[in-house]
């Protein structure tokens, strides 16, 4: 496989699965970034959303992980957290409503040099897209998806969403919302999620833990941040916030992560219910299953190039 | 085998007569194998430099239903699967009274004598010849299984009759038979020779191809969704993604089977939308990448379409037309999805749209589209149809070593980079790939919003303006560069038969059998339909009439799809349209028909 920009940057960093060659320079040369290099432009979110402290804490983590610019890959779909690509300064993409998942997973499988990261919030994450959310936790896709759930549609200027609880008036349901809410916690896990984690923005060590876990996990990761639209949805999470009065649970000392009825029974807890990590488990990614069916297929043909293999394969049409 | 070719039976011995070609029409039930003896004859008419094309019509349901399959074979060139059959050979009932008619008279109909009674009326006009090809191969293998080898007995029946090459034929059963259970091997080759031996009884001649002319190099027989799937491997495409769906379903398979080998990956996605928005994933992650579908996959994939020329995404789009709308005719052709293709979408998304004209062109057309993607970033719809999926052609082999490209990202680092740099007079940004670093530091966002250079959402008029007419510049310089396609025939005369898609061959041959019998017919066939290449008001401009020939509706105002697009183009009233919506292809005779009942005046030079 060519390496085509092997004559500039020395040091090769793999052979990537679709035969792309990937190179960086020597890490020695570059010192990690500062905040003031990864922002872009400033938030168009309304003062007080809680989606800054997502990121704030996003550039935290880039900076402790020392990921560099051109390793990071953000992806959004549309809703107003999803506007988060922007004020990131690296490489990222700003998708349609609902499909950041299946993009990102298009990235993901076809580059595992990169770190991909996809940000949205609950109408992109189970409404529009909630069928992308279960195939792409089934399929184990390598990649940390962190939703920040605010229980409203923001955007649109307050809108009943998937997971706005009973009685939420908005102006889709001025008497009160009468759907039942998606429990996003259990979904995750019934998908088969391998990472499922929950955290509050009013808790910034907390996110700082979650997302840094989820980064590490060989997997389809999934963190529910829950990030308080001030604007329409003002005071949903206070029961949550030790700040105004209410509680932070963290998961028990004792939840075994590995022990999928006990994280079930985390996530029947009602409101404001329990904040960590509620289940992870090891399993092969698709990342891995395709890369182990290539290495199985590419070994038959070992020693013959691209346009050998398909003279190969003609062969047999004459 | 025209009238010429094939002088009808007369009293006296057997004979044998050389003939150019044959029309061969198989027609039995989906499971008795006929698309098996089908692909046989075509393949060893590939093997025999001989040119061949096949037709087949399928039921859409799993469980059966009457199906055919038609090869032409022939030493000369052949342009269609022919509109009528020399030989039928009938299975059931069924088959015999729905498809005699499709025979030419003094045409030979070889029944299964088990299940068919014929018909007193017909015997006048046809040459009947009845064999219980059921129990024969039951004879003959001594099956349990019922019916099971019956096709490849009347293989043997068919072999003897053209005089077939056995030796070619034995080894293609082989390569299709070997490898499983050696039993079935033998009962297959028993049930060919005892067919290739049976006697042919009262047929008074059988037949024998004259040499073709030698073709240099080796012809290859394949249907239009391998070439297409091939195609897209040569051109370096290594990411797919996709949802099954007939007749596309075919591509995804062979993709799924074959890019491993490459190091390349097909995924088999929850939904159309998914299908596309992974593929331009990894498009967005440094190498073009396909998706495809049919019509109903495409109508779920446009949002994302949308986002694609939005955000300059190069991508593949395979769009493998079959009856519409909605669920329509899935199992048969139409031409219907031209306006989709071209123009599906909100907002102003200017994209690309190529037609392959045979199954040949499948495999060129592929590269050609991923070639496009990759230098304007933007998607290109490849616009298949049913029967170019489905039917089997032989073509000279590419050469691999000279067509496979590597298309890997470059991700040498670049001291700035603007992803929608509005500096380029043609509009063509070059686009990075992520991993790619930028030493300015600043890096753009791809992105489905209006923008500014960097990619970064404006709301500016000025701005919008101006990345619109990016959007659209740079598929006019494409446009520039693209060849005015070669008139087939005179560039000048009465009527020019426009056409585009899997119509090239019997529009062709309409060609030839107009000019034969002294009328003035010309026909220009479009590959490039979105953007038009430059130079059709010139070609346009020699001709009296202009027939654009399609299998779709002539629609609210009188033209086919490409007919309104040429009418709205190029405002000229000579453009007028020949449509059908029968889901088959077009038979030459038909589009003779029509074009002459077209044209008050007539066909002749004026």
């Amino acid at each position: 496989m060519s390496s085509p920009s092997a004559e500039v940057a020395p040091e090769k960093v793999g052979t990537l699965q679709n035969g792309a060659t990937a190179t960086a320079s020597p890490s020695a040369e570059r010192k990690p970034l500062t905040k003031k290099e990864i922002a872009a432009d400033h938030p168009t979110w309304c003062p007080g959303c809680g989606d800054f402290s997502v990121l704030a804490l996003y550039f935290k983590l880039i900076e402790k992980r020392k990921m560099l610019h051109e390793k990071i890959t953000t992806v959004a779909g549309i809703g107003c957290s999803s506007r988060f690509p922007y004020f990131v300064q690296a490489h990222g993409v700003h998708y349609i409503h609902g499909r950041a998942l299946p993009f990102a997973s298009g990235i993901s499988l076809s580059r595992p040099d990169l770190h991909v990261f996809v940000f949205g919030g609950d109408g992109d994450a189970f409404s529009i897209g909630g069928n992308h959310f279960n195939h792409t936790a089934r399929k184990n896709i390598k990649l940390t998806y962190v939703v920040m759930d605010n229980w409203v549609y923001g955007l649109t200027k307050k809108q009943t969403s998937p997971t706005s609880p009973l009685g939420f008036k908005s102006k889709t349901d001025t008497w009160g919302a009468v759907d039942y809410p998606i429990n996003p916690m259990k979904q995750a896990i019934a998908a088969g999620a391998s990472f499922v984690a929950r955290t509050t923005h009013t808790n910034p060590n907390h996110v700082m833990q979650m997302m840094d876990a989820a980064m590490d996990h060989d997997g389809f990761s999934f963190v529910e941040c829950l990030s308080e639209c001030v604007e329409f949805y003002e005071g949903a999470f206070d029961a949550s916030n030790p700040r105004k009065g209410g509680v932070f649970n963290a998961v028990p000392a004792e939840h075994d992560v590995t022990n999928e009825e006990a994280a079930y029974k985390l996530t029947d807890v009602g409101f404001p219910g329990y904040f960590g990590i509620f289940y992870k488990v090891s399993k092969p990614t698709k990342n891995i299953k395709e890369a182990t069916i290539n290495s199985g297929a590419m070994e038959k043909v070992k020693g013959l190039k691209d346009w050998q293999i398909l003279q190969k394969t003609f062969d047999k049409m004459r | 085998m025209s009238s010429e070719t094939l002088p009808p039976p007369a009293g006296g011995s057997p004979k044998v007569s050389p003939i150019k070609e044959a029309v061969i029409r198989i027609a039995g039930n989906s499971q008795d194998g006929i698309q098996a003896i089908g692909g046989f004859l075509a393949r060893l008419a590939g093997r025999s430099e001989q040119e061949v094309m096949t037709f087949m019509t399928i039921p859409a349901t799993i469980s059966g239903g009457p199906s055919i399959f038609q090869v032409r074979i022939g030493s000369g060139e052949v342009l269609s699967a022919g509109d009528e059959a020399d030989v039928l050979l009938a299975f059931y009932q069924h088959s015999y009274e729905d498809h005699i008619s499709s025979l030419r008279a003094g045409g030979i109909v070889l029944y299964d004598s088990d299940h068919v009674e014929p018909k007193p009326q017909w015997q006048q006009t046809y040459h009947h010849l009845g064999i219980p090809i059921s129990g024969l191969t039951v004879e003959a293998i001594g099956g349990t299984a019922k019916d099971k080898g019956k096709n490849i007995f009347a293989l043997g029946l068919v072999a003897k009759m053209f005089d077939l090459n056995v030796p070619k034929l034995e080894k293609l059963i082989g390569e299709r038979f070997g490898g499983k259970d050696a039993s079935i091997l033998n009962n297959a080759l028993a049930a060919f020779h005892a067919g290739y031996s049976h006697s042919l009884g009262n047929v008074l001649e059988t037949f024998k191809f004259v040499d073709s002319q030698r073709k240099t190099g080796n012809q290859v027989v394949m249907n239009g969704n391998d070439a297409l799937a091939y195609g897209l491997i040569a051109a370096g495409v290594r990411f797919g993604a996709g949802y099954p769906i007939t007749p596309w379903s075919d591509v995804m398979e062979i993709l799924r089977r074959e890019l491993p080998k490459y190091g390349g990956t097909f995924v088999q996605c929850e939904d159309e939308i998914a299908s596309i928005s992974m593929a331009m994933g990894a498009s967005y992650a440094g190498r073009v990448a396909v998706t495809g579908s049919s019509g109903p996959g495409i109508s779920l994939k446009t949002e994302a379409l949308g986002w694609g020329v939005m955000a300059e995404m190069p991508l593949v789009i395979c769009d493998i037309q079959r009856g519409g709308p909605s669920t329509g005719m899935p199992t048969n052709v139409e031409q219907s999805d031209l306006n989709i293709a071209c123009f599906g979408g909100h907002g102003d998304s200017p994209r690309v749209v190529l037609a392959p004209a045979s199954v040949e062109d499948c495999f060129y057309v592929a590269i050609e589209a991923v070639n496009i993607a990759r230098k304007y970033n933007v998607p290109v719809i490849i616009l298949s149809d049913q029967a170019i999926a489905t039917r089997i052609e032989a073509f000279p082999e590419p050469n691999f070593e000279k067509v496979c490209q590597d298309i890997s990202p470059d991700l040498t680092p670049v001291p700035d980079h603007k992803a929608y740099d509005l500096s380029t007079p043609d509009g063509v940004t070059p686009r990075i790939a992520p991993g790619t670093r930028v030493l300015s530091g600043r890096y753009s966002i791809a992105t489905g919003l209006e923008h500014d250079e960097l990619g970064h959402p404006t709301g500016s008029p000025k701005m919008h303006m101006q990345m619109t007419a990016k959007r659209r510049k740079k598929l006019q310089a494409l446009a520039a560069t693209l060849p005015t396609p070669k008139v087939y025939g005179p560039p000048e005369g009465n009527v020019l038969l426009v056409g585009w898609g899997s119509t090239q061959g019997p529009i062709r041959e309409a060609v030839d059998r107009a000019r034969a019998a002294g009328d003035s017919v010309s026909s220009l066939h479009i590959t490039h339909l979105s953007p038009l290449p430059p130079g059709l008001e010139n070609v346009f401009s020699g001709f009296n009439n202009i027939l654009v020939v399609e299998m779709n509706d002539e629609g609210l105002y009188g033209f086919g799809q490409l007919g309104g697009l040429l009418r709205a183009r190029y405002c000229d009233p000579k453009i007028r349209g020949i449509t059908k919506t029968d889901g088959l292809t077009w038979k030459v005779r038909d589009i003779l028909d029509r074009a002459k009942s077209n044209v008050a005046a007539g066909m002749r030079k004026l």
